[in-house]
């Protein structure tokens, strides 16, 4: 469920949230290979984040299916959400975040997907088959999934690195050089800050996270609209809250930084594939998605993009490169994961949250 | 001049395009604001006009109040600086030789024909720790320093640079870099028109040159002053992007708020409230400009 707070994206290097890319390709036409003509295919018209996809990915599918594509890009949940808000402009498969998927599910946006037709749902690691936000996958299936966590510069926190979200709301030691993501998922980590769940809609429970933020405010630079990347690599922070891609993309530039799930655990996110109403070509969407899914595309997709990957075929079949499987910052631990949450769609909490975070913004 | 009433097809066939457009586009999508404002939500997607004035008295709790106003003296601020700033250009620009006015005036408004979030990017590369005033300033004071250490006074100590981003002044630069042309342009047009024989005639008559400027420009300018002051501080009331880029954690202004509303909230009648509460601003402001300047037609 990452997602490119408010306007355009910035930043310059791949990453799938990145406002002013987003924003500024608005129609992306796939180049020649996909131009060939095949007599059998449609058009399969896909809308999905920013460099989130391999770079041939597009081109095999049209190579291998005959299906042409156009590719969109969207910027953030909130962007697709609301071109999807009055009635499809014609997309055939789209990739929200799983609160989004609940949210969509909700509108009646969203067709149920015909599993027969996705053979490769066999590839899928079982226990992303039992998503609480999507009871047996009727509406969509996991592309990507990741953490929300903490970036760090080591030399400038030697022997005192953020561990845990105590290390940076209870004490001074990182005051001024510390940034936030600006919406309500700040407060939902102060929640677990908190040790209670992210999903909490007690009015009691989010108004204590929102105090515990006020009061750790005199040490935060800044409340960042998903900059939090560029704040630390331009060394404007040393400590940042952020999705693990964003981190691990600047981390691939900058040798002294580092991703890190604090100790009392963090929003544990998944993008999936979902295939809109009234598309225009649903067998193409299904063709796609089915696609996506082979353990080698699959593989492919996540050995350049470095998100986790959740087919299980694709990590037994070799297709993921054996260091990303050892890397924490990608795959953290299971331990670790055992005290993430997957945030749930809830009108009233989202509200409350809402509030709490103008809230400790104003403060 | 002939009354349009003579030639009625002419004047409808004027009018139709852009009387059609304005409603279309402009009327037409207010007007559904409007009526959100006036509305619940019912469901995720749909929201039912049920005439509540709830969003309004949400939108009148203390805490967004305190939103409004901080947006208020931040808006108040920025024009004021614009006003000063742009007031001696503005002036420079109509005394300056006409061959060099087109080339001034593009000067003013070249900036517009880059994207709004591109140069506020920019103001962040240009005020960050590591930017190019903290760059500049610390050339300078190194070569102090040098300059220091051959005269036998010592080195000064290390250069600290200074905090120019991610606080409330950072978004009060942001916005007059942004706006300053709007505030040069209506000026320039009414010092344009300045009848420079009064000018001559003050200074004739005795008066300095600070008298002559207080006494006969500013006042024949008020209708340009008025329209540079509305037309900065409109726009900066409602700023989201700035404030998201440049602010401090809290340097949120009501623009934000709203835009959440819209966005990760959903909440659509409350967005609908409170930018119609702006609205309601400044129709309050548009009616006090046309009260000060009722005698300058």
């Amino acid at each position: 469920m990452p997602r490119n707070r408010p306007l355009l994206s910035h930043r310059f290097v791949a990453n799938r949230r990145r406002f002013l890319k987003g924003s500024l390709a608005v129609a992306t036409v796939l180049p020649a290979a996909s131009r060939m003509t095949f007599a059998q295919g449609g058009q399969v018209n896909i809308y999905n984040w920013d460099t989130y996809i391999g770079e041939n990915t597009v081109a095999n599918f049209t190579e291998a299916t005959g299906n042409e594509v156009r590719y969109d890009l969207f910027a953030s949940n909130d962007e697709l959400f609301a071109k999807l808000r009055e009635g499809n402009p014609g997309y055939d498969v789209i990739f929200p975040s799983n609160d989004f998927v609940e949210r969509l599910v909700a509108a009646d946006r969203l067709i149920q997907l015909d599993h027969s037709k996705i053979p490769n749902i066999a590839n899928i690691d079982q226990k992303f088959m039992e998503a609480e936000f999507d009871q047996d996958r009727a509406y969509s299936l996991p592309y990507f999934w990741g953490t929300i966590g903490v970036g760090y510069r080591k030399s400038a926190t030697e022997g005192m690195e953020p561990k845990a979200w105590a290390d940076m709301f209870d004490s001074d030691q990182y005051a001024g050089r510390m940034s936030l993501l600006n919406d309500s998922d700040v407060i939902e980590v102060a929640l677990k800050y908190l040790g209670l769940s992210l999903n909490s809609s007690d009015p009691k429970e989010i108004d204590a996270a929102a105090e515990a933020l006020i009061k750790a405010k005199p040490n935060i630079k800044a409340f960042a609209p998903d900059t939090g990347q560029d704040l630390l690599i331009a060394g404007e922070v040393d400590v940042c809250m952020e999705w693990n891609g964003d981190i691990l993309q600047v981390m691939g530039e900058d040798d002294d930084l580092a991703y890190v799930v604090p100790e009392e655990g963090s929003i544990l996110w998944e993008d999936a594939m979902a295939i809109p109403k009234d598309g225009p070509n649903p067998d193409g969407a299904h063709e796609f998605v089915n696609y996506i899914l082979e353990a080698e595309v699959h593989g492919e997709i996540a050995s350049e993009i470095k998100y986790p990957c959740p087919n299980k075929a694709a990590r037994d079949g070799g297709f993921i490169p054996e260091e990303d499987l050892a890397d924490s910052s990608i795959y953290p631990s299971d331990e670790t994961l055992a005290r993430c949450e997957v945030a749930v769609f809830d009108p009233v909490k989202d509200d409350l949250k809402e509030k709490a975070l103008t809230r400790v913004l104003a403060a | 001049m002939e009354s349009w009433r003579q030639h009625q097809l002419v004047f409808w066939a004027f009018l139709l395009p852009g009387g059609l457009w304005l409603v279309l586009f402009f009327l037409a999508p207010l007007s559904l604001i409007w009526a959100f404002s006036f509305g619940e939500r019912a469901g995720v997607v749909d929201i039912a006009i049920t005439g509540t004035l709830s969003n309004y008295i949400e939108a009148f709790d203390p805490l967004y109040l305190k939103i409004f106003w901080k947006s208020f003296w931040i808006a108040a601020a920025a024009t004021l600086v614009a006003l000063i700033i742009g007031f001696p250009v503005a002036l420079a620009i109509s005394f300056a030789p006409p061959t060099l006015k087109p080339i001034l005036l593009l000067l003013v408004i070249l900036p517009f024909w880059t994207n709004l979030l591109i140069r506020t990017y920019a103001m962040i590369a240009v005020l960050r720790t590591r930017g190019y005033v903290n760059f500049g300033l610390e050339g300078l004071w190194d070569g102090a320093s040098t300059v220091g250490e051959a005269l036998g006074l010592g080195a000064l100590p290390r250069f600290q640079p200074l905090v120019l981003l991610y606080n409330d002044a950072a978004v009060i630069i942001g916005i007059v870099y942004v706006y300053l042309p709007f505030m040069v342009l209506p000026l320039y047009a009414t010092l344009e028109r300045l009848d420079r024989s009064y000018l001559e005639a003050s200074l004739d008559l005795g008066a300095g040159q600070i008298r002559t400027m207080a006494s006969i420009v500013v006042p024949l300018a008020k209708p340009g002053i008025i329209s540079g002051i509305i037309l900065v501080f409109i726009p900066a009331l409602g700023m989201f992007l700035i404030p998201d880029l440049l602010g401090g954690p809290d340097s949120q202004m009501i623009g934000n708020v709203i835009e959440r509303q819209f966005k990760a909230a959903n909440n659509w009648p409350l967005g609908a409230a409170m930018s119609f509460i702006l609205l309601y601003i400044t129709f309050g402001a548009l009616a006090l400009r046309s009260y000060w300047s009722r005698d300058d037609v």
